[in-house]
């Protein structure tokens, strides 16, 4: 055990780790609103749409993610798309786990009995409030349960884009490593960064899930 | 001559290749409560679901005092139409159907706030006197979860009514209850009789039919076999499938 590499490589990763951070951050942010405009045109009344977006659902799921990073990024300038790495993965991070979130979201709106949105919409409530006032709200923690869990597949996903050059966790300890030829620390720090991320993010996820959760009274 | 509450005007719905409701003229007039009655699988509830349009008809025309509910509209226009029209009728489900994240109150509110544009405190006001009239008052802050299932259907029948419907279409509304629990539920449905509430009752329960309804309709394979006044139909039915289906639920 070399005590001061440990030191040096926790601080360095450190820096690292917050790249990650960054990337996972913008690319939940991105992921959660396409993930709802996928649900919402996957809701739609015209065939077209919905026809559109679940074959968008299964190509991003039917294909490996590095793939995507690679059409996007090395394939992007061809056809006049220029992006940063960052940008790149953020984008391919993104709109990847907004396909596996849709179907998340969607199970979850699905979970509600059929009869929630028939007495709504008998009361005179239009698809837009019925959805609002009484089907979101009892699907909203499961909804929150399903985001958490794929949030936690994303921020190990970002670890594809030390493939391009992005300065990420990954991508630090590989540089660390070849200098200090020590990998079994080096990249043990690492896993413990992204552990370390995942927690965090699991414990705000879950603290969210309880804040939508129904009252115990109303549970049957 | 008056208009009818409700009409239908040779309804006819397809369910792909099956013909559930094959032609179905009917007419209810204010304050008149009319019972249907018929097998399992004859068209009860499909027929009650395509008044207030839970159903869209395949054919023929629905009418709700004076207005054609299955309008000919599209899209948002005919959107805006359904869901006015679907306040005047109100329909009470055999499940139910409580929204189970609100309380009783809240059920009863939600509609006339939202909808009607009732101030919080004149639909609290309304709530409560629903629900001192289906006996439920101390229910009020109560979650669905909470209640038992006639307290559950009494609940729902004061949200149906808190919309001040033209129209209450009732769906085998006991079936789902333990038998103990039949008769509270039928006792505010007499008391909405009573008041002469203009009613659709779908019902298997002959007995009830014949106490409360002023005219009774049995259906079968998606048609209208016979009607009349209950005490006639059910003591002198004309037609043997009448006949026949009575004996089995009048028998025991
Ligand atoms: N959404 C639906 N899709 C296909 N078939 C249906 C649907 N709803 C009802 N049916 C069929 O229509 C027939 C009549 O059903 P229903 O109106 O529920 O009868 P009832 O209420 O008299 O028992 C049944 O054969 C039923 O299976
Ligand atoms: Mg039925």
């Amino acid at each position: 055990m070399d005590l001061d590499l440990i030191m040096r490589t926790t601080q360095f990763l450190g820096e690292a780790a917050l790249m990650t951070l960054a990337l996972t951050a913008g690319s939940l942010v991105l992921g959660i609103l396409a993930a709802g405009a996928i649900v919402v045109a996957r809701l739609s009344r015209w065939t077209a749409v919905r026809a559109l977006v679940a074959a968008y659902v299964s190509v991003m799921r039917g294909t490996p993610l590095l793939v995507q990073l690679f059409v996007l990024y090395f394939g992007g300038p061809q056809i006049g798309l220029t992006l940063s790495p960052f940008a790149a993965g953020v984008v391919t991070f993104g709109l990847n786990i907004a396909a596996y979130m849709s179907e998340g979201l969607r199970g979850a709106i699905l979970s509600v009995d059929k009869g929630q949105t028939e007495a709504a919409r008998t009361l005179g409530f239009g698809r837009l409030a019925t959805m609002f006032h009484f089907i979101l709200p009892q699907c909203a923690a499961l909804m929150i349960r399903s985001l958490g869990v794929n949030a936690v597949i994303l921020i190990k996903g970002t670890a594809l884009i030390s493939t391009i050059g992005v300065v990420d966790l990954t991508y630090s300890a590989q540089r660390i490593m070849t200098s200090s030829s020590q990998p079994f620390e080096v990249f043990g720090i690492a896993a413990a960064y992204y552990m370390l991320i995942v927690f965090g993010l699991t414990r705000i996820m879950r603290l969210a899930e309880r804040r939508f959760a129904l009252p115990d009274e109303a549970r049957a | 001559m008056m208009t009818p509450m409700v009409e239908l005007k040779g309804l006819r719905k397809v369910f792909g290749r099956l013909e559930v409701l094959r032609g179905i003229d009917m007419s209810v007039d204010k304050g008149q409560i009319l019972s249907l009655i018929g097998p399992s699988g004859s068209g009860k509830s499909t027929l009650l679901r395509s008044v207030n349009l839970l159903e869209t008809p395949t054919g023929g025309e629905v009418w709700l005092d004076g207005t054609r509910v299955n309008a000919d509209l599209k899209g948002l226009a005919y959107e805006r139409h359904v869901n006015g029209l679907r306040r005047e009728m109100q329909m009470v489900f055999q499940q139910f159907n409580l929204f189970p994240h609100l309380t009783v109150m809240q059920n009863l509110t939600i509609g006339p706030m939202k909808l009607l544009g009732l101030s919080k405190a004149e639909a609290e006001a309304r709530g409560e006197e629903l629900l001192c009239k289906v006996g439920l008052a101390e229910k009020a802050l109560a979650y669905p979860a909470r209640l038992s299932g006639g307290q559950k259907q009494r609940v729902a029948i004061a949200r149906a009514l808190a919309m001040r419907p033209k129209v209450m279409l009732f769906d085998e509304v006991t079936s789902a209850l333990d038998p103990e629990l039949v008769d509270e539920v039928n006792a505010v449905m007499k008391d909405l009789a009573a008041e002469h509430i203009t009613m659709l009752i779908v019902t298997h329960e002959m007995r009830f039919a014949a106490e409360v309804t002023d005219w009774a309709v049995f259906m079968d394979e998606g048609m209208v076999v016979e009607e009349g006044p209950p005490d006639r139909l059910f003591s002198d039915p004309e037609h043997p499938r009448t006949r026949s289906f009575l004996r089995k639920h009048l028998g025991a």
